[in-house]
């Protein structure tokens, strides 16, 4: 069966999409990318999707998925490379996709992902400082 | 034969444009020099045509050239301004004159009506050809300018290094928020930038429904990765928006662009500061 | 303003895996008649929302893609023709978050805001077909 090849980069996981995605090749994506989080004890996934031309309600809807349920295993997820024609689709059918973070290019998501961490990492030091 | 009737127009052409030009300037819809030349045209070619005719005019090649050549007058005056009336009095005035040299040279009443209902029969056919062509040409003045003002009304600015702005004037209806978007997105895409702000201060009013199209712009933006500002909010659209029970607190909003533009800076963690001098 | 229909194709839809094949080739028609990319991507949006119905609700069935004009524009039409059982209320199926299924419910309404022409014809037990027209310039 086709799938979506997830690949390790250190704490993060980096997702290609580079074939058009069907229902199935979708979900199968949701729950590799799941247990992959889960393998590694990753803390980001970073999904390029510059390659997508079309994300309909029920892919929309994984993409949501997996942002929501990466987030429960400690895991920050941002979606990068939306083309225009896509974002615009998806908000005339009423999907806003909350929950996802999104980046322009993989750089800036790669910089958003790391500043997620480190701010992660601040907000413990601020709560460990106010406590003394 | 029925076309013997007409044949003989051809013969009286000089004194047919004589007294179609008289009527067509006292219709008030003659323009001078360039319809002469276009009319003496038409004449000529109408009425030899008409000599030649053989059978149905329907499938006369002559007036196939005929049809074609009143087809670009008439969108050419469409296109110069002339109003339909004056556009359906080219062709009234012409089937006027005719008549009036046909009264002349037939003088059997059987043949001369016979002459004038094949007559009324071809003209009528080309004054709704005209009329079409006339509206197309009109058509095409108008989806000419709906390009222009769409691509002139939507110029997307970069004002600093990773931040674009859009100055929006006139109304946003569905289809112009569609351009905006796609201009801004593809905008954003091109130089990379990371703030877009969208100026409203030249929008005249903020109802339900742009404030709706506004919300898509800035999901839509958020979708790609990028921060959406809208700034230029006037008292009275802060006033309406209240009012009308539009919920903006999901939005970024600013009174104006320099505002928005400091609130980029600091977003971007850039600070502007004035030099010191020792 | 009457339509011509310029060129037809009919496909058939049974399985997942005959989506993608049509969405490409409602695309390709797209690409024909030089529609901008942002309005393809509707049209594909849309054709995607309405062949998971089809599989879903309608059990599979028949596609038509048409190259059609109107005189003023060229456009495409596709036809999602169902055998299934059909929507009980339609009115109830057309408004923003309803759905039978479990996806977000948006299909319908949103699929419609998507095309330039969206009909759709169900009677209960005899299938639903629904037919969508996106112009060019529309």
């Amino acid at each position: 069966m086709e799938r979506i090849p997830i690949l390790k980069m250190g704490d993060f996981l980096l997702v290609t999409i580079q074939v058009d995605l069907y229902d199935q090749l979708a979900e199968n994506l949701e729950s590799d990318l799941i247990n992959t989080i889960s393998k590694h004890s990753s803390k980001g996934v970073l999904i390029d999707i510059s390659a997508v031309s079309i994300i309909d309600s029920f892919m929309g809807r994984i993409l949501g998925n997996i942002a929501v349920m990466s987030k429960i295993m400690d895991a920050q997820t941002v979606v990068v490379g939306m083309q225009p024609a896509v974002a615009i689709t998806l908000v005339e059918l009423g999907l806003s996709l909350n929950g996802v973070i999104s980046a322009l290019n993989v750089e800036r998501g790669m910089d958003l992902l790391r500043s997620k961490m480190h701010t992660s990492d601040n907000e413990e030091q601020d709560y460990d400082d106010d406590n003394e | 034969m029925q076309n013997n009737f007409l044949s003989g127009l051809k013969e009286h052409e000089n004194s047919l444009l004589t007294i179609w030009s008289q009527l067509l300037i006292e219709s008030g819809s003659d323009d001078g020099a360039v319809e002469e030349e276009e009319s003496k045209e038409f004449a000529s070619l109408f009425l030899s045509a008409l000599a030649s005719l053989n059978g149905k005019f329907q499938d006369s090649p002559e007036f196939e050239k005929v049809e074609d050549l009143i087809v670009g007058i008439s969108s050419s005056r469409g296109k110069r301004g002339f109003s339909p009336r004056e556009n359906a009095q080219y062709l009234t005035t012409f089937k006027q004159a005719s008549s009036q040299i046909l009264s002349k040279l037939i003088k059997d009443s059987e043949e001369l009506y016979q002459a004038n209902l094949q007559l009324n029969e071809i003209l009528d056919n080309m004054t709704i050809m005209t009329f079409e062509a006339y509206m197309r040409g009109r058509e095409d003045v108008i989806s000419r300018q709906v390009d222009e003002i769409s691509e002139i009304s939507t110029p997307v600015i970069t004002v600093w290094d990773g931040i674009v702005a859009l100055p929006i004037i006139g109304t946003l209806d569905s289809s112009r928020t569609q351009i905006v978007m796609e201009n801004l997105l593809q905008q954003i895409v091109d130089t990379g930038s990371s703030i877009a702000i969208l100026d409203i201060s030249g929008v005249p009013a903020v109802d339900s429904l742009v404030a709706q199209h506004l919300i898509k712009t800035v999901s839509a933006t958020r979708l790609m990765g990028a921060e959406c500002i809208i700034s230029g909010i006037r008292p009275e659209i802060a006033q309406t928006v209240v009012h009308l029970g539009i919920d903006l607190t999901g939005i970024i909003t600013k009174a104006t662009l320099a505002s928005a533009l400091k609130t980029a800076f600091d977003m971007l963690q850039l600070t502007v500061v004035k030099r010191k001098l020792v | 303003m009457t339509t011509i229909t310029n060129s037809k194709e009919e496909a058939l839809i049974i399985r997942e895996q005959d989506v993608v094949p049509l969405r490409n080739r409602v695309k390709e028609y797209g690409v024909k008649i030089g529609m901008s990319i942002l309005n393809q991507t509707k049209l594909i949006t849309a054709t995607s929302e309405l062949v998971r119905n089809l599989l879903k609700y309608g059990g599979g069935g028949k596609v038509i893609i048409e190259s059609v004009s109107n005189g003023r524009d060229n456009g495409v039409r596709v036809t999602f023709i169902d055998n299934g059982p059909g929507i009980a209320d339609i009115t109830l199926a057309m408004k923003d978050g309803y759905s039978t299924g479990k996806s977000l419910g948006l299909g319908l309404p949103g699929t419609k805001r998507l095309v330039n022409e969206f009909d759709i014809k169900t009677e209960l037990g005899n299938g639903t077909t629904v037919t969508i027209t996106k112009w060019k310039n529309g």
